[in-house]
């Protein structure tokens, strides 16, 4: 049978769209599915960087693409996890690099052998989105309970809901206690306003900044916070129903405080 | 809870996202009605044809756009009236119709209800002359004019309130 | 049209300055989306209208636009970029004046096109005619290095960098800062840092970034949740004299207009506090 292909889009830049993918694919093939993660940011590459498989790169989607390797010397064995693969974007080359069609017909061929396919999207609604669209058959919108995040958010849907693609919403970077004192759009405000399905909510945590820097996703360790809600994520796309909790902020006047010294 | 007090108050202001979820509702409402202009082309034509059961107008002209404003999406319908349909033509008005009388008070129109500004449709009142089509456009834009300061307006009833209908149902998503 | 008479009255037209030598276009830049492009452009935009200089504010980001929900003027979109590029009206008409402060204007971007509707040329012509009219011409530039990329810088002089303490971000900008014309010294403004991060190791420092990149600092910019609030309300930081994030700002626009000042680096608050705070807690017996 094959994959799920599902695109991890968002318009706006910086909500957590690689972060996501990387994390979920992770959560995903340590559940025991056979996942290829694949980066389409051509030019701006992200997904190597975050999973730290950046000096691994040996062959790009683009080398792919135009023939001058195979697709499967191109892929890159997370070694960390029995059965994820990361099929990386160019640096040096742009989006245009890629019709549509070559891209459909990539996801295509990595479906074949795989059980999920994820597709990081590039932010924006151009040439590298229709692309990145191109090959899926889902998609998971991510956004942050922001004004200028929900906006663009809902311009991607309206893109997506003209192809027919079924959609689920992740909000990422919630501050609970912003949303406790009124001053951040709560998950229901932006279900609300989108219309979507709602997958996952994250809440925002700076952890995410030290594993990038290491490049170790969260999900390697299942005891940390997001961890667990990334694998919440995995399972509701697996098909369970999975019930939401709303985060209580840890400790709340420890959480003002913590804000406070991070100045 | 002093200094819970304290440490909220250093927030200045609150409740901003309340002020976000609006702003929000109003800036979408907007998006959808520019990127949907054959919705906007159909909901035209409808209003054109309705108008017409009542009075002759010269469709070529008019002009229907949509503007944001401070608490709500305005539609703001220009709509050259040529004459009165004869009583024996007027077609009865259904059950169904809005009452098209006029002015709508101002209370009556409830945040994001759509708004046009038209001619205001006198009803069993003597045409006057001077509002038949024969005079040049610029008695017809003083009359519009003279209309809008007056603030006659007719309210068409929208959908375009608050939760759970996010406006005008246009464009929006499954 | 007709139906401008029934709008309400529009503002004045732009009073052409008595000759003086051209303003400045800058792109503001990153390469990285979400890193605060959009608010560095209103705030800088904002802190520098208010010391006086003829502003606008060019939201290069077709489709997705921004700059006008994060200035609060949204709901005075009437006339976009495109619209005045394809001749459909006059700058002037589309041009919006600020709530705040009349030396402000904005040219919103359209939604409903594509980046691909802009004609370089007819942008760079657009800028230089900007320049002409306003001190400072600020381009929002969007994420990502392609049509909307170029277009924005089409007619620029000088590029701002916006980069945040992260891998990718460092990343991006570098790549963009290699694809702006060779004779351009883009500065940089560092974003979203967390000092107490820094202390611990777990975020990249000023110095980390600036080795890495090379450009001269702009600025540095703490990262603060006020800066949410003030999208939610449409209200920039630059204007309000008791913010962090808002000093920075104005500091920004102050070196722009050609001022020397010190370049301090955000550090985390005074101990005092974070031992007031562990105090509190305790004595509170760790209730959330």
């Amino acid at each position: 049978m094959s994959a799920r292909r599902i695109v991890v889009t968002s318009g706006k830049g910086g909500v957590g769209k690689t972060t996501t993918t990387a994390n979920l694919g992770a959560t995903l093939a340590r559940r025991g599915h056979r996942v290829v993660l694949v980066d389409t940011d051509i030019g701006l590459r992200k997904l190597d960087l975050v999973l730290g498989l950046e000096k691994r790169i040996v062959f790009d989607l683009v080398e792919v693409v135009e023939g001058r390797c195979q697709l499967r010397q191109a892929l890159i064995r997370d070694k960390r996890f029995e059965s994820l693969n990361v099929l990386p974007a160019a640096q040096t080359r742009e989006k245009t690099a890629v019709s549509e069609e070559q891209m459909a017909q990539i996801i295509e061929e990595l479906a074949a052998t795989a059980d999920y396919v994820l597709i990081d999207c590039p932010a924006g609604i151009e040439h590298g989105f229709r692309s990145a669209v191109a090959g899926a058959r889902e998609a998971i919108v991510v956004t942050t309970p922001e004004v200028s995040a929900i906006r663009d958010a809902d311009r991607v849907v309206g893109k997506l809901v003209q192809r027919n693609l079924p959609l689920r919403l992740i909000v990422n970077r919630i501050r609970p206690e912003m949303v406790k004192s009124g001053d951040m759009l709560s998950v229901d405000d932006v279900c609300g306003v989108l219309s979507l399905e709602l997958l996952g909510m994250l809440p925002d945590d700076e952890e995410i900044i030290d594993a990038t820097n290491r490049g170790e996703p969260l999900a390697l360790d299942p005891s940390k916070r997001l961890a667990v809600l990334y694998e919440k994520i995995a399972r509701r796309l697996d098909g369970e129903i999975v019930p939401f909790t709303s985060f209580e902020p840890p400790g709340l006047l420890n959480r003002f405080f913590a804000m406070w010294k991070a100045g | 809870m002093v200094m819970f007090d304290f440490f909220k108050s250093l927030f200045r202001k609150e409740g901003s996202s309340a002020t976000a979820k609006e702003r929000l509702r109003l800036v979408l409402l907007s998006d959808h009605l520019s990127l949907a202009p054959h919705v906007v082309e159909a909901l035209k034509s409808d209003l054109l044809a309705v108008l017409s059961r009542y009075v002759e107008i010269d469709a070529a002209l008019a002009d229907v756009t949509f503007e944001q404003r401070e608490h709500e999406v305005a539609m703001l319908a220009s709509v050259p009236i040529l004459r009165l349909r004869d009583e024996a033509a007027l077609a009865l008005p259904d059950a169904s119709l809005p009452e098209m009388d006029s002015p709508a008070s101002p209370e009556a129109v409830p945040a994001g209800a759509v708004e046009t500004t038209a001619e205001p449709v006198a009803k069993p009142a003597p045409s006057e002359p001077e509002r038949s089509g024969a005079n040049g456009s610029s008695s017809r834009r003083r009359r519009r004019r003279k209309a809008a300061k007056k603030g006659q307006v007719l309210a068409l009833a929208a959908a375009s309130s608050g939760p759970p209908a996010q406006g005008l149902p246009l464009a929006s998503h499954p | 049209m007709a139906l401008q008479e029934l709008r309400e009255v529009q503002p004045e037209p732009l009073v052409p300055p008595i000759a003086r030598a051209a303003g400045r276009a800058i792109v503001i830049t990153s390469g990285k989306g979400g890193v605060g492009k959009t608010t560095t452009t209103a705030n800088v935009g904002a802190a520098l209208a208010a010391r006086g200089k003829d502003v606008v504010l060019v939201d290069a980001d077709v489709g997705l636009r921004n700059l006008d929900i994060v200035l609060g003027l949204e709901n005075r979109v009437r006339y976009h970029l495109l619209d005045v590029l394809e001749k459909k009206v006059e700058l002037e008409t589309a041009l919006i004046r600020d709530k705040r402060n009349e030396r402000l204007h904005l040219l919103a971007a359209a939604q409903s096109r594509e980046k691909e509707d802009v004609d370089t040329d007819a942008m760079r012509a657009l800028i230089d005619r900007l320049r002409a009219q306003f001190e400072f011409v600020l381009i929002d530039c969007p994420a990502g290095i392609e049509m909307g990329f170029k277009n924005a810088i089409a007619g620029a002089q000088h590029a701002i960098v916006v980069c945040t303490p992260e891998v990718a971000a460092v990343r991006d900008a570098d790549r963009v800062v290699g694809l702006l014309p060779a004779d351009w010294r883009p500065e940089l403004i560092i974003n979203r840092l967390r000092p107490a991060l820094v202390n611990k190791g777990k975020m990249l420092s000023v110095e980390d970034v600036d080795a890495i990149l090379r450009l001269p600092l702009l600025g540095v910019i703490a990262d603060e949740p006020a800066v949410i609030v003030s999208t939610n309300r449409g209200e920039p930081l630059a204007l309000d004299p008791s913010s962090k994030t808002g000093a920075a700002y104005r500091a920004i626009a102050a070196r722009l207009a050609g001022e020397d000042v010190p370049l301090p680096v955000p550090r985390p608050e005074p101990r005092l506090l974070a031992k007031l705070g562990a105090l509190f807690s305790r004595s509170a017996g760790g209730r959330a």
